[in-house]
């Protein structure tokens, strides 16, 4: 907690990670800049393979062998690339944590639920098993998992989905990170699960003054959920902005069309869905210019050419697209309906 | 061909579920005792018109995909029947099964694991066809070429194998196989919940384009209550292996008139804007294993009262297409309406 307060807990600048995949090398992130302030929000919202996940991987030093990093990331103002395994291995869980998308993967089937909430009490506070016991059922219980003290000596598969999610996220929060990184936390759960680990995530993030930074790739979690986002298509973010804001004048064509596809309440039979023509784009072929530019319906020539900058089209509301001024001549959004 | 005819004029319903109960027994826990069950469905009635879309939702456990699989004739339930075109899919001979099996066709949830990865286009579309019948080579090749077409993709992809299309385009593939039989009822489980957003939408307009230009019907199991309004006439929710609420997606999700349905629009989370969350109340899951007697969503409800855990409520009429299990329900419908979302 050394950080004054008007530096950022973290800050990616011009963040680049390549990745090897089975069809050759693929840029999977370019020109990703962002920071998160203490106590802030951010959403991360995406199609699959848009890079929102490697981005959060990159944060957490768990890319793939062979993947290369460039730009910078720092935490407190320390930067992070290039940092040993081992040092690496005491932010991880201590500093910066993570919840995973799927629970029941997340956790290790061989040990009690117990032994892996205590874990990183052991290994970063250096607490003893006994201990690090009474801290694990005094976490469990507060993220609501019913006779906790009962059930430390359980395994994994004792428990359903949306327990199995509490019990990551006792984890994740054992070492009361700075910053928690939630992927996907509820798309393998159902509706009404969903809510109540939502509800769980908010109020630990409050009331332990953490940053959160949430990926989904569900609109409405995110506009309910944070006061930041981020629209990540083809490894680039192409709209940016709070959240209040982007929601009321989307500014890139592929967040309009990503709003507009979404089949909603109310839409009765009958109506048609407004499709965005084509497939995400394979990040091993990506085009040089704008990753958008096959699917959009106002592409020009000089779209193609090179990636196109981020251009601020209100206060912290940026939007990587050139053609904004006809983008934007009609507000759409959740004003618009 | 008499029941057919009445199918298509709306006389007689094309499906006609009886009063399904669906019973599978759990892993034995002591030699003395006798093995507990499951009860998957627990008296299920519901009926599908020619050319209109049923939607089941709820969540999981709520015995929508057993419904599935009993509609699709996979497993013989406990007790009660499904009539499909007027005939009971449980009393066909075998072989007469496997005829009728032509008229009702699946498409799954994960386009990935639902076709074979060594297989070309054209083998995987054409299986169903070439499994019920003996078709020469050039007919069963254009059926291939007529259907790949209906469901937007290219003559040239029938010699490509899977790995070679996205998500959205297996999809498209799966509902081809399903089409070639040109079958009178396709059930789609959770068709779209595997596919990108973007994605969703173009497979979402193909399944209604394709109801519209062949008259099929639809029940589309998912949890996603916007699909189902989207795609459906007539929604059934599901808790527990029993259906406590069925009506036109006006009636549901307008006028609901059952806690857990409104639980699960609740639950939606909305695209509006800035709007802080409100807290939804802690439910504790019940257990599908115990009879008890009383309303088995009594313990999440929020408005159960002694008489509700008591007594269990059966299906009652609140309009000319609208039924709810709840003995709570006027209460239920007098709630403020629910907030919309934008967009």
């Amino acid at each position: 907690m050394s950080g004054s307060a008007n530096v950022p807990l973290i800050e990616v600048e011009n963040l680049g990670v390549r990745l090897n995949t089975s069809r050759g090398p693929a840029q999977a992130i370019r020109e990703v800049s962002f920071s998160l302030g203490r106590g802030e929000t951010l959403g991360l919202v995406g199609e699959s393979g848009c890079g929102k996940s490697v981005t959060a991987l990159a944060l957490m030093g768990l890319l793939p062998e062979g993947a290369t990093l460039t730009g910078s990331i720092r935490l407190d103002g320390r930067e992070l690339m290039g940092l040993s395994e081992a040092d690496y291995c005491k932010l991880r869980g201590n500093r910066i944590s993570m919840i995973f998308q799927e629970p029941m993967t997340a956790l290790n089937p061989m040990h009690t639920i117990g032994r892996q909430v205590a874990e990183p009490l052991r290994r970063h506070k250096g607490l003893s098993a006994a201990a690090a016991r009474k801290e694990a059922i005094a976490l469990l219980d507060r993220v609501g998992l019913p006779d906790a003290a009962k059930r430390v000596g359980a395994y994994p598969h004792q428990f359903s989905g949306g327990q199995r999610q509490r019990i990551t996220i006792a984890i994740a929060l054992a070492c009361e990170p700075d910053v928690l990184i939630a992927d996907e936390p509820t798309t393998a759960l159902d509706v009404t699960i969903q809510g109540q680990i939502l509800d769980l995530i908010a109020d630990l993030v409050a009331e332990r003054g953490m940053s959160m930074m949430l990926i989904s790739h569900d609109l409405g979690v995110i506009a309910e959920n944070v006061r930041r986002m981020m629209v990540m298509y083809g490894g680039t973010v192409v709209e940016s902005g709070a959240t209040e804001e982007v929601f009321t004048r989307m500014g890139h064509p592929y967040t309009q069309g990503l709003f507009r596809a979404r089949p909603r309440l109310g839409a009765r039979k009958g109506t048609r869905l407004k499709t965005i023509a084509g497939t995400v784009p394979e990040l091993a072929d990506l085009p040089a210019g704008c990753a958008f530019a096959e699917r959009c319906a106002i592409v020009e020539s000089r779209c193609r050419a090179a990636l196109p900058i981020a251009v601020a089209v209100g206060t912290g509301h940026r939007v990587r697209c050139l053609r904004t001024d006809v983008s934007m001549a009609r507000p759409i959004g959740i004003l618009d309906s | 061909m008499k029941t057919l005819d009445q199918v298509q004029s709306g006389e007689l319903p094309l499906l006609d579920v009886r009063n399904l109960v669906q019973r599978y027994p759990l892993p034995r826990e002591s030699v003395f005792r006798a093995p507990g069950e499951v009860l998957a469905l627990n008296g299920v009635s519901v009926q599908v018109m020619a050319h209109r879309s049923l939607g089941v939702v709820g969540e999981s456990g709520s015995g929508k995909s057993t419904f599935a699989r009993l509609v699709m004739a996979l497993e013989r339930p406990t007790s009660g029947s499904v009539l499909l075109l007027g005939r009971d899919l449980n009393r066909l001979p075998a072989d007469e099964l496997r005829r009728a099996r032509r008229d009702f066709q699946m498409v799954f949830q994960d386009p990935y694991g639902s076709l074979d990865p060594r297989q070309t286009i054209a083998r995987i579309v054409a299986e169903p066809l070439t499994a019920l019948t003996r078709i020469d080579r050039a007919s069963l090749r254009e059926r291939i070429v007529t259907v790949l077409r209906q469901v937007g993709l290219r003559d040239a992809d029938m010699d490509k194998f899977p790995h070679e299309f996205s998500g959205g385009q297996r999809q498209r593939i799966a509902i081809a196989r399903a089409l070639i039989t040109q079958p009178k009822l396709i059930v789609a489980d959770e068709p779209v919940s595997a596919l990108d957003v973007s994605v969703q939408a173009q497979v979402l307009n193909l399944l209604q384009d394709l109801q519209e230009q062949f008259g099929l019907s639809y029940i589309l199991i998912s949890h996603d209550l916007a699909v189902v309004d989207y795609l459906c006439d007539e929604v059934a929710v599901m808790y527990l292996g029993r259906i406590v609420e069925q009506g036109r997606p006006a009636d549901l999700f307008e006028h609901c008139a059952h806690p857990y349905t409104r639980a699960l629009l609740e639950a939606v989370p909305r695209a509006g804007s800035g709007r802080v969350r409100h807290r939804r109340t802690a439910p504790v899951i019940a257990s599908q294993s115990v009879g008890a007697s009383g309303c088995p969503y009594a313990t999440r409800c929020p408005l159960a009262d002694q008489y509700c855990r008591e007594t269990a409520p059966a299906l009652r009429r609140f309009g000319a297409t609208h039924l709810a299990a709840c003995h709570k329900a006027e209460v239920v419908m007098a709630l403020p309406p629910l907030a919309k979302e934008g967009g």
